[in-house]
């Protein structure tokens, strides 16, 4: 399946294209908001609990018709000076 | 009771309509398709039927016809009948309880009816899905015809009409091959609805619409197979998809894809 993939072409473009589009259209979710979404998660996350904010990932995942918002954000190691 | 739309024009939708309601015929069953595209009446050139008409939709909803005087029979399959779209008239002539009337008055007397939903997703798309037993979707492998086709995914599960079926029309195998088409699996992938269909491209369908003759009429025609086993599997029958490869790498592929999907 995968050396079928990377031959192709403009269709793969097309596929990738219309998997963010529908993702947008489906839950009227403008592209623009994910962003303001990610930082204030981060803000919310932060008060609590020491964040990578490098590596912050938040998407739309599609599962058949539905739509998952999935955050994925890794946390920083304990500093070793609070350990009790 | 089944409606044929795709929210995109140019899919296919009056093609795939003509070809449905005509194999069904072909197979024995009583059929009658209604044009639901008030205002630009298409279904009668493409069934070759234009030359017939004299009463059209609108002329039963507001009463100056018997339903039974609008159904145009088509003559060389006599179980197909056409009820026209009305020309002239505004489209706010019909609303989706007179079409809900007129299909209740239709169930008792076919087997099958099959109603050309307009383009858009406005009141003839209304009309054409309110008295809906099974909606189908037509799409083209291409991104206009893809997003469309999942907004009008999207409106027929609101309306509780779903879930539809998808035929996936004007294939072209080499192109899909080469890399420079979506491929079966990428629009099922995206859209998540079942596949009922896949139609090949086919010059066919241009020149049997030029002469007003349903392709499935045609037994050479792969165009005309295809929609003769979409028909079928309307039937309940479980019919396998048309190899669209000459080497069988496409449809290995989506039959493992079907496999997958259970």
């Amino acid at each position: 399946m995968d050396f079928l993939r990377s031959k192709r072409k403009s269709a793969n473009k097309a596929k990738e294209r219309l998997k963010l589009v529908l993702i947008h259209d489906r839950t009227d979710l403008p592209p623009g908001v994910m962003e303001d979404l990610r930082d204030e998660l981060i803000e919310v996350i932060s008060r609590h609990i020491q964040v990578d904010r490098e590596h912050v990932r938040i998407q739309v995942n599609q599962d058949g018709r539905d739509q998952h918002l999935v955050a994925e954000i890794p946390l920083k190691p304990a500093s070793k000076g609070r350990g009790r | 009771m089944i409606t044929i739309t795709s929210g995109k024009g140019g899919v296919g939708k009056t093609t795939a309509t003509a070809n449905l309601g005509a194999a069904l015929a072909a197979e024995g069953r009583k059929v009658c398709c209604i044009d639901g595209d008030i205002g630009l009446r298409n279904l009668d050139v493409v069934l070759g039927l234009e030359n017939r008409i004299v009463y059209d939709i609108v002329d039963v909803v507001e009463g100056r016809c018997k339903l039974r005087q609008a159904m145009i029979r088509d003559k060389r399959l006599p179980e197909l009948y056409l009820i026209p779209a009305a020309q002239t008239r505004d489209k706010s002539a019909l609303s989706p309880s007179d079409m809900i009337r007129l299909t209740d008055e239709l169930r008792g007397e076919v087997d099958y009816i099959v109603i050309d939903s307009p383009a858009g997703i406005e009141r003839g798309f209304r009309n054409a899905i309110a008295p809906a037993d099974e909606v189908v979707i037509i799409t083209n492998p291409e991104v206009s015809a893809v997003r469309d086709a999942d907004r009008i995914i999207g409106l027929i599960e609101a309306e509780q009409k779903g879930p539809a079926k998808l035929v996936i029309n004007r294939l072209n195998a080499a192109m899909v091959k080469r890399g420079d088409m979506l491929a079966p699996e990428d629009v099922l992938e995206l859209l998540a609805i079942e596949l009922i269909g896949l139609v090949p491209e086919d010059e066919n369908v241009i020149v049997s619409s030029n002469s007003g003759s349903p392709i499935v009429l045609d037994p050479k025609s792969r165009a005309g197979q295809a929609f003769r086993n979409i028909a079928r599997r309307l039937m309940g029958e479980d019919v396998p998809f048309l190899d669209l490869d000459a080497d069988g790498g496409l449809l290995n592929r989506l039959s493992r894809l079907m496999g997958r999907g259970g």
